[in-house]
């Protein structure tokens, strides 16, 4: 029965082709634009590192000068208080991560000298996030300590160097020094870029990762964001250091709500003894987010994507209006033929089942068409983006083309119900006679 | 005219009415906010930089290795940049006006005042910065080739002057920005600058930064063995400049790699990315809108004549002209239209109050609501014009035949 009313559905669209395909186009440019919105949103609304974000929180300290209208307190720490949390967060996960750059020197002649963009992290950096590695192993502890000088390139930057080949052992030359390459990424470009989003949410990622005591150990060219609220005493490195300058992520893995509590208490107690010395004088609301509420809290979602997720909905609401409409009109211009059908014995329910068929074929070919017109959106949008954005999350996933199929489908028997209601409900008396 | 009828018509078939209103309401709020979207973005990206942009590139060299000496280096470059033919000059900065990365600082009138710092932008540069910038100074003098301190990073010495620009003259001095000129800022750290010129515009790099127009040059040339050349061509000479000096510097002797050889218009592009990215798919949501509005006018209006074929077949045959059709169904259409676009006011109001709300985007100006409401009332009448003048060409005999 089911194909039987499928096929009457393709009778009735052929016999009515402009209508129909018009229905058909509104449905799927509705569906298609809501997926192209969604699929944004979907990415940079969405829970970068989704089964373990509850169990790492980034610290928030009271920096700011009270005397200052308006300060917002600068997401980041002072490289002291990093230092100081590394040290009584020993018995955790922790990192305390920060960019440079530097000027790379390849072994070889072939390749002249370039820029790389660089990671200083702690050794749990790589087991935190999940990073996922190709050839050899993160660092471990004692490296940081004793800032021992190691590398873990990207897979771009292996590849760049040595050819993809298994590069651990080899050196490599970064602002006149030696690194011995201890490992090598697999692919890892989260979107958004969580554990850093000082540069925006889709920022490229770093090709090399070393020991973070080494940035401050051998003074090298830090990159990113520095807020500094006070001055430093004069311009030595020491000094900057010193100073309240924030320009240190610090991220902390707290597995369970008991180490949480420990460790919210301990960054209190830290504030509290701080005080005492004049510092952190600026109370914020909160000392510790987790992954969700640090995206959040430095509004990582753009505010693009959020009015055109509305504009998207009022949007769909039109297309979804304007199929209410040529429903009507189609379902009442076959009136006659309802009709003929009651005479010969339909009941409501089979009409209802056959009508429902009807508007449900029509959602699904728009949202098929609609899965056409949300590519070549995306498409369209990854080339407006421009060459220097990072692009590659822009895709479409199983869940995007579940989801539109289906938005389609419903959102089209939904628009159709008062349609279907109309066309139950034709007294055939009327149509029979003028036949 | 036939309000009577027509309304009384209408109210016969409530549900089709309320379709098309209600779309033409929902069309309205959006194309009108994209509208008002499209143009304050434009607005912002209309806004000048300050220099010559057409015809103005950069490019950064970073030094390595213990034989670099920047400061050499420096004025072996700039020498060799502005001597080539169609230079009309070129310095070093510390950042790119509209770039997005940069420094910045607060200064205020007096010494240990936090609370009134005020914020800008703040550019190195070297004596030659007024014609390669292409600024023109409204006030004061420019810096001399000896107030150009050359130091490292941690050096102590620091420069003593500054030129404003009249957007941060203004922020200091609201009533007469003039007075600046000879009076000591302070910095957040106590240390003081002269201010001795003011320029008439300059832009901090930052598009989104409140206060964009603020921005101070200092006289300093920070030697920390990375460098960025600005240089401003005579017109036409851009593109085959930036070939020529990017080889003329790595031909040089130097052990130093060189990045983001750019023009200032590319910089622009890149920074505005978002923005004109916004704008065209605004463009295309407002176009795709008003085809899909317009189609379902027309779709209505086909069904609601095809089911008064007779009717009108028998008006024709009592004696209504072709022309009296045609109007009934443009004044349907003008009615169910208003209805659509009053309601679409206050919808485009109240979407405006959610988009200033939540995005602190500035209130829509008074005359978008006006005019989108004609625009759709126009939208409506070109989409029913076809149907109607269809219906108009329904003979009078139709009323005869049964069918």
């Amino acid at each position: 029965m089911f194909m039987y009313y499928v096929r009457l559905a393709a009778l009735s669209y052929r016999r009515n082709p402009i209508l129909s395909s018009l229905m058909v186009l509104a449905v799927a440019v509705g569906v298609g634009a809501y997926m192209v919105v969604f699929t944004l949103n979907y990415v940079l609304g969405g829970d970068p590192i989704p089964h373990k974000s509850d169990q790492l929180y980034h610290i928030q300290f009271d920096y700011g000068d009270p005397d200052v209208v308006d300060f917002e307190p600068p997401p980041q720490l002072t490289y002291r208080d990093a230092v100081e949390m590394l040290e009584q967060s020993n018995d955790l996960r922790r990192t305390a991560t920060s960019k440079f750059v530097a000027i790379l020197e390849p072994p070889g002649n072939d390749l002249r000298p370039f820029f790389v963009n660089g990671r200083g992290s702690s050794a749990d950096f790589f087991a935190m996030f999940d990073v996922p590695f190709q050839y050899g192993n993160a660092w471990d502890r004692a490296s940081d300590d004793g800032q021992r000088q190691v590398v873990v390139l990207s897979q771009e930057l292996n590849e760049r160097l040595f050819g993809g080949a298994d590069s651990v052992g080899e050196t490599i030359n970064m602002d006149g020094l030696v690194f011995t390459v201890i490992g090598v990424l697999d692919y890892w470009t989260p979107t958004p870029k969580f554990y850093d989003v000082n540069n925006g949410p889709i920022d490229i990622g770093e090709e090399a990762y070393i020991p973070w005591s080494l940035i401050a150990g051998q003074q090298l060219r830090r990159s990113g964001n520095t807020n500094c609220w006070a001055a430093p005493e004069n311009s030595s490195f020491e000094a900057f250091l010193n100073a309240e300058c924030a320009w240190v992520q610090f991220w902390v893995e707290l597995p369970d709500q008991q180490t949480f509590d420990r460790y919210q208490n301990l960054v209190n107690n830290y504030v509290a003894q701080q005080r005492e010395f004049g510092r952190m004088q600026f109370p914020v609301d909160k000392r510790l987010y987790d992954v969700n509420e640090w995206m959040v809290y430095n509004e990582v979602q753009p505010d693009e994507t959020r009015i055109l997720s509305a504009l998207a909905a009022m949007l769909l609401a039109v297309c979804l209006l304007n199929t209410v409409g040529l429903l009507l009109s189609k379902f009442l211009g076959k009136s006659g033929e309802i009709g003929v059908r009651q005479a010969l014995g339909a009941g409501k329910g089979s009409l209802f089942i056959q009508h429902t068929i009807e508007a449900g074929f029509i959602g699904a070919l728009g949202g098929v068409l609609g899965l056409g017109v949300a590519a070549i959106g995306l498409e369209g949008i990854k080339i407006l983006l421009g060459p220097e954005a990072p692009t590659q999350w822009i895709t479409i996933n199983f869940t995007v083309i579940a989801v539109t199929i289906l938005l389609a489908i419903v959102s089209t028997i939904i628009a159709g119900l008062y349609p279907i209601w109309r066309a139950c409900n034709i007294n055939p008396a009327i149509h029979l006679k003028t036949q | 005219m036939e309000l009577g009828p027509i309304t009384r018509a209408l109210l016969r078939n409530k549900l089709g009415v309320i379709l098309i209103a209600l779309q033409i309401a929902f069309t309205m709020t959006v194309i009108v906010n994209a509208v008002y979207i499209i143009s304050d973005r434009a607005a912002n990206m209309a806004r000048p930089s300050g220099l010559d942009e057409a015809n103005t590139f950069h490019i950064s060299s970073i030094g390595y290795g213990n034989s670099f000496n920047e400061s050499v280096v420096v004025d072996e470059d700039l020498n060799m940049i502005r001597q080539l033919p169609g230079v009309i000059d070129a310095m070093v900065t510390n950042q790119i006006p509209v770039s997005g990365s940069g420094s910045s600082s607060g200064y205020s009138l007096e010494p240990g005042r936090r609370d009134m710092l005020v914020p800008a932008a703040i550019y190195r540069v070297d004596d030659h910065f007024l014609e390669a910038m292409d600024l023109s100074l409204v006030a004061g003098v420019p810096f001399t080739p000896q107030q150009i301190v050359r130091r490292t990073p941690t050096d102590e010495r620091q420069p003593t002057e500054t030129i404003l620009s009249q957007a941060m003259a203004e922020s200091l001095y609201p009533d007469d920005w003039r007075q600046a000129l000879n009076q000591n800022i302070y910095g957040p750290d106590g240390s003081a600058l002269r201010v001795v010129g003011i320029v008439d515009r300059l832009q901090a790099p930052w598009p989104t930064f409140t206060y964009v127009e603020n921005s101070m040059l200092t006289p300093e040339i920070t030697l920390d063995n990375s460098t960025t050349y600005l240089v401003r061509t005579e017109p036409g000479y851009r593109d085959e400049l930036m070939v020529e000096v990017e080889e003329r510097l790595a031909a040089a002797p130097h052990q130093r790699i060189l990045r983001n050889n750019q023009s200032l218009e590319y910089t622009r592009t890149e920074s505005y990315r978002i923005d004109s990215l916004m704008t065209t798919i605004l463009k295309v949501v407002i176009g795709t809108l008003m085809f899909i509005t317009a189609m379902g006018i027309v779709g209505l209006a086909v069904f609601s004549i095809n089911r008064r074929r007779k009717q009108i077949g028998t008006r024709r045959a009592l004696g209504a002209t072709r022309f009296s059709i045609l109007r009934y169904f443009m004044t349907e259409n003008l009615i169910i239209s208003a209805a659509g676009v009053t309601l679409g006011a206050i919808m485009t109001v109240g979407f405006n109050m959610f988009l200033v709300q939540t995005f602190n985007m500035p209130r829509i100006d008074w005359f978008y609501a006006p005019i989108g409401m004609l625009a759709l009332l126009l939208l409506g009448q070109l989409a029913v014009i076809g149907p109607a003048r269809s219906a108009a060409g329904i003979t009078p005999a139709l009323a005869t035949r049964s069918v």
